[in-house]
């Protein structure tokens, strides 16, 4: 963390040697003195500079800031702890997905969705997915949408949970963190067993899911949310109650409805504000309408009522996955179009890698046109019609949409994620100016912005 | 809504590839990129809100407003001037009959077979009507200028500028366009498709870092 003051004063001489740091060293700069703090030395740092003449501190809070959820740059203009302004500087995490995936088939596509907001996997695929469908003019088979939305809604839980576990521990709550990550964890472990994969799994695929529900699956599932209920007593009972936790979140980070939509933010931070505004409500897809659930809102508009609607929305999300349990039937997972449908549908084999031996045996000694099919598909990929859609989907952090063009090549031309983190994180001065230091912290968590997603 | 009439470009090869010495077959792939023909409007009417919407704007705003107007896949796109984004962004939001408070996402497309190949394109949604238009413009390389909508949708802000910085879209009466995903200090537009993916070497902190490919030889 580095800090200017405006005036350009001498630094004392200890302060310099403590401060001394081969990538970020102590200098004068046209804009001042420019200070480099990491750890404890703040005190250090005040008496150095003079509260009379230097009134404006101007602190640069990350990008490597453990509070700041991911390399997220936040410079702050102070005065005294009062922030004056926030600027937010993004970009570290851009790593150029949208411009790789026009370099691979569609179905690799999902491959990198995935893992632009990593703590969502499954919304990113789906998303992305929907578009690609909607481009093809098809239709995934129902056992298909419903482990979607299954795999969703475990997924929100689970990003839910790192959401109050990391707010917990930016605030000082780190119990709340210890228990966020502990039960995050059991939804892992789901994912683990359904895909293979913790993070980033790729299993939803265009055209349904890459792989059916192992044996177990179901009832790994039921035994989570018999569980879960449990876990949120202990996060309500640690949590709601306590004074420091109202303190530092209730009247924090205030942004009402009108703010939201002035700056498109949506997802738990709109509905905080009063507007039940919930894609799975208001736009269904993968077949949200034919479940039973409420749309938590609160009208406090403050991190408090983010606190409590996620809260909400994970005792729903229990709800739409017990619902969706019990819509499931036996069935395909993945569409009848041979043109389409990934060839192989992989297993876990006993030699731990995920071929289908009995699909080998068909393309390699039965039939030669199984096998062309198969490298066809799998190098070249299918073609997708030209023109272009968008898709929106109520991911945990909002409104995640996918704009996605095609030539008619087998390759996309373009795919845009509306990153609800993206543009949700423009509100941070909204939420920060004008209020202390400590609430930048509490504000921007309550967002949850995940700069994987935010940077692409 | 381009104003060449050339016919549409040819591809050859899969991936690209001409010279890979591919005996597959593929690299004899001849396609045809039906990006780069005419844009042409659905037939009216155009069926649902879509008549509603279209017509409200017409009204207000005069029947050239519409440069063209698509229907495809249930969803409705309108094609208008790269000056008079701003000005249709305010009717959408403010009229009764339009209400379009959200502008959910802004994205920008190359067409590199088109004169005016650089697309910038707006996602609105209205939460009253529930409903959901696109607005597309298009400008070309020599002028690359849209009338900024951050006066409008403030939410356009940062995604204007990214539309700034992955296609060069200069956007007139944006507060601060710089650039906001790639450091500050990049050259070219990295999205635009005649930009390489990849083999860019960078500098940091005073060292030269080559591109991945000739860091090593692998010959």
């Amino acid at each position: 963390m580095t800090a200017t003051d405006s005036a350009g004063s001498t630094a004392p001489q200890a302060f310099a040697e403590a401060g001394a740091d081969a990538y970020a060293a102590e200098r004068d700069t046209t804009e001042g003195r420019v200070y480099t703090v990491t750890g404890g030395d703040w005190d250090e740092l005040v008496s150095s500079v003079d509260p009379v003449n230097e009134e404006r501190l101007i602190i640069n809070l990350g990008p490597q800031h453990p509070s700041t959820h991911g390399v997220l740059r936040l410079v702050c203009e102070l005065e005294g702890e009062t922030v004056r302004s926030v600027r937010p500087i993004i970009g570290y995490l851009h790593t150029g997905i949208e411009k790789n995936m026009e370099y691979r088939t569609w179905v690799q596509g999902t491959t990198f969705v995935t893992r632009a907001d990593y703590l969502a996997p499954i919304f990113n695929e789906t998303a992305y997915c929907l578009a690609v469908e909607k481009l093809l003019g098809v239709q995934v088979p129902k056992r298909a949408d419903v482990i979607r939305v299954i795999m969703m809604e475990l997924n929100r839980i689970s990003s839910h949970l790192v959401a109050l576990a990391t707010t917990g521990m930016e605030l000082g709550a780190l119990s709340m963190m210890i228990y966020g990550f502990r039960d995050r964890e059991k939804i892992l472990d789901i994912f683990e067993a359904v895909c293979g994969l913790r993070m980033n799994m790729a299993y939803v695929r265009p055209g349904g899911v890459a792989q059916d529900l192992p044996v177990n699956g179901v009832q790994m599932i039921r035994d989570f949310v018999e569980y879960m209920p449990k876990g949120l007593d202990d996060y309500e009972g640690l949590l709601t109650g306590n004074v420091i936790w109202q303190e530092r979140t209730q009247g924090v980070g205030y942004l009402d409805v009108s703010g939201c939509l002035a700056l498109g933010v949506t997802g738990p931070v709109l509905r905080s504000a009063g507007l039940p505004w919930d894609l799975r409500k208001t736009e269904p897809y993968c077949g949200y309408e034919d479940y039973d659930f409420e749309v938590a809102t609160h009208n406090g508009a403050d991190a408090w009522a983010r606190y409590v609607v996620r809260l909400e929305e994970i005792r729903q999300s229990l709800r739409i996955i017990s619902q969706g349990l019990d819509k499931l039937e036996p069935g395909p997972v993945m569409v009848e179009d041979k043109k389409i449908a990934w060839p192989a549908q992989l297993a876990l084999g006993a030699d731990g890698s995920g071929n289908s031996l009995n699909h080998i045996r068909h393309i390699m000694s039965q039939s030669m046109e199984a096998l062309i099919h198969h490298f066809k598909l799998v190098t070249e990929g299918f073609r997708v019609p030209a023109g272009q859609v968008y898709t929106a989907i109520e991911a945990p952090r909002g409104e995640l949409g996918i704009h996605a063009v095609s030539d008619g090549g087998t390759r996309p031309f373009r795919v845009h994620l509306r990153e609800p983190s993206f543009v949700n994180l423009q509100s941070i001065p909204a939420l920060a100016e004008g209020g202390l230091l400590a609430d930048v912290i509490a504000g921007g968590a309550s967002l949850d912005p995940v700069m994987g997603g935010c940077d692409r | 809504m381009s104003d060449e009439n050339r016919p549409p470009e040819q591809r050859k090869g899969l991936f690209g590839a001409g010279d890979s010495g591919d005996t597959s077959g593929f690299g004899g792939l001849v396609q045809a990129a039906p990006t780069a023909g005419e844009i042409v409007s659905t037939s009216e009417p155009l069926g649902g809100y879509f008549d509603e919407v279209v017509g409200a704007l017409r009204e207000l705003l005069g029947e050239d407003v519409t440069r063209a107007v698509v229907i495809d896949r249930g969803e409705l796109t309108v094609y208008i001037a790269p000056d008079r984004t701003e000005e249709v962004c305010k009717t959408m939001r403010d009229d009764e009959s339009l209400r379009f408070e959200l502008c959910n996402s802004v994205s920008g497309v190359d067409y590199p077979d088109q004169r005016n190949r650089l697309h910038v394109v707006y996602h609105l949604t209205s939460m009253t009507y529930r409903r959901r238009v696109r607005l597309e413009t298009a400008v070309g390389l020599d002028n690359p200028v849209v009338h900024s909508v951050t006066s409008v949708y403030p939410t356009a802000d940062w995604q204007e500028r990214e539309a700034y910085d992955m296609f060069g879209v200069v956007f007139e009466g944006h507060p601060h366009l710089t650039r906001i995903l790639m450091p500050d200090d990049w050259e070219g537009h990295p999205q635009r498709k005649d930009y390489p993916l990849g083999g860019i070497a960078v500098e940091y902190k005073g060292a030269h870092i080559p591109p991945p490919d000739e860091r090593r030889s692998y010959k």
